[in-house]
This record gives C-alpha cells, structure tokens and sequence, in this order.
C-alpha cells in the first residue's frame, strides 16, 4: 500500500509535465520546419509572458478570468458533467454588472457599486450555467449540446442589448453599455498594478477546492458524478447537488465577466466575448479538473497567450501561432489520460523481473 | 429597381435564398457529423474541419485558379483531422467530446497561422446556376442563384440516408454505434469503422468550410465562420441522427439565421440580433420537447458519449 501512494502521485506529476514537453516539442519541430529557431522562440515566451513587470502584470490579468472560466467546467466535471458554457456565462455575467453599475447605483458609494456589480454578474452566471444543470437533470437534456447552444444565446442576447435597449448613445464606433464611471471601476491591488480580480479569482480556486475536496457536500457531488444511481440509492439529492454545483461554476465565470467590466473595460461590450471561455475549457482539462491545479495552469495559458505580441514583433509569427500552441497542448494532455494506471503495474513488472 | 416593388414578398424570399445559402455549410457539416455520430463518436471539432477547409480551399483555389482544387483540398484537410480525431480516441480513456474541443481549437489556430496571406487577395469562387433567370426581378435572381455545392448536398443527403439504411457497410457503422459488444460478437474492426466514419465526415464538414469562402461570403478572413460547425452538432441532434432530416434541418437554421437581414430589408430593424439566437433557441425549444429524464432521445447511436 505504501507503494501504491507514491506510484499516483508520482503520475499525477509526471504525465501532466510530459505531455506539456511533448506539446512544446512538437511546436518546436513545427517552427523548425518553418525555418524559425525553436529555442529563441520559447525564449521570447517566456520572456513575453514572465519575463519584466509588465510582462507579469499582462499575464496575471490574462490568468484572472482563465481561471474563473476553467472553474466552470471543472466543477460540473466533479458531477461527471462536460460543461462548456464558460463564455456565455461569462458575457451574461458581464452585461448584468454593467446594467447594475451603469445605470441602477450610479449614485451610490463605489464600494457599494462595486459589489452590486460583483453581485449582479456572478447571480446571473449562475442562473445561466443552472438553468443548464436544471435542463439536465429535470429535463434530460444533455450538458454540454445545452451550454454550447446558451454561449450563443448569451452573445446574441449581449448584441441586441448593447446595440439596441441599453445602448450608450455616446458609444459611436463600438457600442457599449453606458460606462460604470472611472470612481466605481475595481482598483489595483497595491503594489503589484494588478486589479483585484485576480485576488477574487484566487480566492474562489482555493473556495472551490475546500468546497468539492474537503467537505461532505464535496464527496456527496463525487458520489454522484461517479454513479448517480447508487448516490440516489443512498438519498442524496442528486438534483439539487447538480443545480448547486452548475450555480457555482456559472457564479465564477459570471464573476470573471463583471470583473473584466468593472476593472477593465468599463462598460459592456463584444470585447467581453473574447474566447476567455472557450480557454477555460482547455485550462480545466489540463488541471484534470482540479480547482487548485487550475491555478497554475491558467497562468502558463495566461503567459502564453500575454507572449503573442512580442511573437509577431520578434520572430514574425503570427498571433494565430499562440492558438496553435494551445490546441497542441490540449491534444497531446488529452491523450495523455490513457497512460494514467499504467506506472504501477510497470514498476510492479520491474521489481519481478 | 424591379426588385423593391416586391415589398413584402421579398421577406419569404430572401428567406429561402437565405436558407439555402446559409444552409449549405450546415447542410455538409451536419451529414459528416451524422455519420460520424452513428459510428457512436462525437466530433465536436467540426468547427475546426470547417474552418480549415474554407482557408486550404481559398488558398489552393488562389494558388491552382481552379476553385475544385480548392473543395477537394478543403475535403483533404477535414480528413487529415478526422483522422487525428479517429486516431487520439481510439486510445482508452480519451475523452472523445475534449479531443474535439481541442482539434477544433487546432485546426483553427492552423487556419489563421497560415491563412494570413490570404486575407487579401482574391480567389475564383464556385459557380452558380441561376434558376431564377426568367424573372426579370433582381430579387428573384439572387434568391434562387444556386450553388453547385447545395446541389451536391442535396444529392449527398439521400445517398448517406440509403448508404447507412440499405448497405452492408451501413449496417456495419450503425451496429458499431449502437453496441461495441455486440460489434465485436460480430467480428466488426469496431475502431477501424470509427476512424473511417471520421474521416468521411471530417471530409464533408471540410467541404462545408469551402462553400463559405469560395461562394458565400466568398472570401476568406478570420471570423468567416460564425460557430456553423459548433451549431451542426446540435443540428444533428435536432435532426435526430438521419441525413434526410438534416437536410431539412440546414434549412431551417440557414432560413432563421436569414430571417434578420430579410426583415431588416424590408424596414424592421429592431431584434436584429435576437433573430441571430432563433436557431439556437429553436434547437433547445425542440430538445426540450422531445428529451425526458427517463428516456433517452429516440434514434440516438447507444454508444455515443452524451447518451450515457
């Protein structure tokens, strides 16, 4: 038994870093082929995405709403559920914080601003990603067909309203909700030239953690993604820990929506629809669904993608070679699952011999 | 202009020009996922197939001047990924709907790292017949300006209907997407017909991408495809996994995505964009309709993932 601990662990480290080697490995090959030198190019990556101040700050504030996002599929993903309605949730999160900031406490006090923007776009995140989870368990209607579908709805929804009812009239070339005002926006956490959204994010992978590992609730939801039928068997509330936990995962991206509206964009508009969502999908299967494990891999992401610009600069790359990057990663983690279980029998086979 | 006296009647009309226009990608995309589907795999990385074929099809079609070239290398692409997705989930424990996530972010990140220099220039397109020659209305004409391609969807569709119902080989894809068990009790190559399913459908959503930028829009940029390959996926499901309904389905959701600009024309501008939502909110309409907690979907391959 003191064998077996080791042996999992030692996978849970092991595969995750050498399908991540084997990804850059075969983008290294690729720029080869094209005639570009591998090495100075992930030199420029990592000096791109960690390498100065500014290079830190980009990339943190990249890795705020990644991992928000990745939380939403990474904790129907304790259910068993595939989830993939980060990026409408996070738009609908969005647009509701730059409807309560802009227009309903335009009067307030900014920290009551702040929170009611907080409040808005993380409530209605999770009414849109548990509306999802209803559909599922009360109606049938399989998870991830379903949220794929809301991400469209959200972003039509979100371009009806900013073009149409809540539309900023001043907001000319690119319409815009009105403006939440520079005195609401969320600040920087002081001496890093962070916004504190990325404290909130922080905060909510270790909540998240605590929540679905350590606690009764948490092992309930894992006795159900494991085997529904046995969970209800033993009267737990299957449909009521579905709907809690899809609220949940909806909550955060809705928070990473309201945070990019309030910290930075300042109003609602289709840059909040900029693939964060999308990204978080891939963030979370490569933390392997891990709320704490998500932490990391979304500032690797974050810093990849925060590189794409001194790419094009440096080596004439580009930006599209970042996606690349991040497609070949998912590929080659995904495939790496099917090697989990396989050490122990092998260092059994070994010790035999 | 001939065409404004019209009026009203222009809308059902720019609706089933639209809807075949429209239509066409999701008609190509939703056949490769069908028969990808009865093979009892999910390919959610079609949207990739389909960008990547409109951008090798314009480029070839730019290179070669021949837009033919184009769809059959369009076609090629959709099978180099099909075969990558066939290949990633054969191995066990690969989660087929994550690969497709992934193969759709790679076959995109491919399209824009090379299709950069193609943003410019311009490609021969595809030919159209007009249908609508004798009308000396322009509005008329443009409607039924068809392409080539739709008639070859709209060939294909009935021929896939037949292949998976009457033939040998449909027996077989249709055996291995309902029970792996009783596949292998009949000696079938279980992961050999998935991979080929695949790569068939891989092909047809390729195709699919090449009707957007070789005929309409006709040109290739990076937000050319507005998640038709993500939408075909549901369609499939709206369509109940046969051919013949998702010719009807592309339709429909090609005609509702046209039912804001044909309104727009005629003078009601407001919606505009919640009419873009109609075939989504339409798919989930009707799922909620058919789908019961106790009941699986009636005519869904029992192997697929998203039954279980």
């Amino acid at each position: 038994m003191n064998v077996r601990v080791p042996a999992q662990v030692l996978e849970s480290l092991l595969i995750p870093v050498s399908a991540l080697l084997a990804a850059l490995l075969l983008f290294g090959i690729f720029l080869a082929c094209l005639g570009n030198d591998p090495l100075a190019v992930f030199h420029s990556m990592v000096r791109g995405g960690f390498g100065s101040a500014f290079a830190w700050r980009n990339t943190l504030e990249r890795a705020a709403p990644l991992m928000l996002t990745a939380l939403c599929t990474a904790l129907p993903a304790q259910l068993g559920l595939i989830v993939i309605g980060g990026e409408g949730a996070l738009v609908v999160g969005g647009v509701s914080a730059a409807l309560a900031g802009g227009l309903a406490f335009e009067d307030q006090t900014p920290w009551l601003a702040i929170a009611a923007m907080l409040i808005a776009g993380t409530a209605a995140g999770g009414a849109w990603i548990g509306l999802v989870g209803w559909l599922k368990h009360y109606r049938g209607i399989n998870e991830t067909i379903t949220s794929l579908l809301f991400n469209y709805i959200a972003i039509a929804l979100m371009n009806h309203l900013v073009t149409g009812p809540w539309r900023d009239p001043a907001s000319l070339n690119k319409p815009s909700t009105r403006p939440v005002g520079s005195a609401h926006m969320l600040g920087d956490m002081p001496g890093l030239g962070v916004h504190w959204g990325l404290a909130l994010a922080l905060a909510l992978c270790l909540v998240c953690y605590t929540v679905f590992r350590q606690t009764t609730f948490g092992f309930a939801v894992r006795i159900a993604g494991g085997n529904p039928r046995a969970a209800r068997l033993a009267g737990l509330p299957v449909g009521l820990l579905t709907l809690i936990t899809c609220f949940w995962a909806g909550a955060a991206a809705g928070l990473a929506g309201s945070i990019e509206v309030a910290a930075i964009q300042g109003a609602a508009n289709a840059s909040l629809a900029a693939g964060y969502g999308y990204a978080g999908i891939l963030a979370a299967f490569l933390a392997r669904q891990n709320p704490l494990a998500v932490i990391p891999v979304a500032l690797i992401l974050g810093g990849i993608s925060a590189s794409a610009g001194l790419l094009q600069r440096s080596h004439h790359l580009p930006d599209a070679a970042v996606l690349m990057l991040q497609g070949i990663i998912f590929i080659t983690i995904l495939s790496s699952e099917t090697c989990y279980g396989r050490l122990q029998p092998w260092l059994d086979s070994r010790r035999r011999a | 202009m001939n065409g404004e006296a019209l009026g009203w009647w222009g809308v059902p009309l720019a609706i089933l020009g639209g809807a075949i226009r429209a239509g066409t990608p999701y008609l190509f995309v939703s056949l490769g996922e069908c028969l990808t589907e009865k093979s009892g795999r999910i390919n959610l990385g079609l949207e990739g197939n389909l960008v990547l074929g409109a951008m090798s099809a314009y480029a070839v079609s730019y290179l070669s001047g021949s837009p033919w070239l184009g769809v059959l290398a369009a076609g090629g692409t959709g099978m180099l990924l099909g075969l990558l997705h066939a290949w990633l989930c054969s191995f066990p424990k690969v989660n087929d709907i994550a690969v497709g996530i992934a193969l759709m972010l790679f076959g995109i990140g491919v399209a824009f790292f090379f299709g950069k220099p193609y943003i410019q220039p311009a490609a021969p397109h595809l030919p159209a017949l007009g249908f609508g020659d004798w009308s000396a209305s322009a509005q008329v004409r443009a409607a039924l300006e068809i392409n080539v391609l739709f008639l070859i969807g709209l060939g294909t569709a009935p021929l896939l209907g037949w292949f998976l119902a009457n033939t040998r080989w449909g027996l077989m894809v249709r055996t291995v997407g309902d029970s792996r068990n009783a596949a292998e009790a009949l000696g079938f190559p279980v992961n050999r017909v998935r991979a080929a399913a695949t790569v068939a459908g891989g092909f047809l959503a390729g195709v699919g991408g090449a009707f957007l930028s070789l005929y309409y829009p006709g040109s290739w940029n990076e937000g050319l495809s507005s998640g038709q390959g993500l939408i075909a996926v549901a369609l499939v499901v709206f369509a109940r996994w046969q051919p013949m309904r998702c010719l009807y389905a592309s339709l429909l959701f090609g005609g509702a995505g046209a039912l804001g600009p044909a309104l727009q024309s005629v003078g009601i501008t407001g919606g505009y964009y919640l009419f873009n939502a109609a075939p989504y909110v339409l798919t989930l309409l009707l799922m909620a309709a058919t789908c019961s907690p106790e009941r699986t979907l009636s005519g869904i391959p029992g192997e697929l993932s998203v039954t279980k």
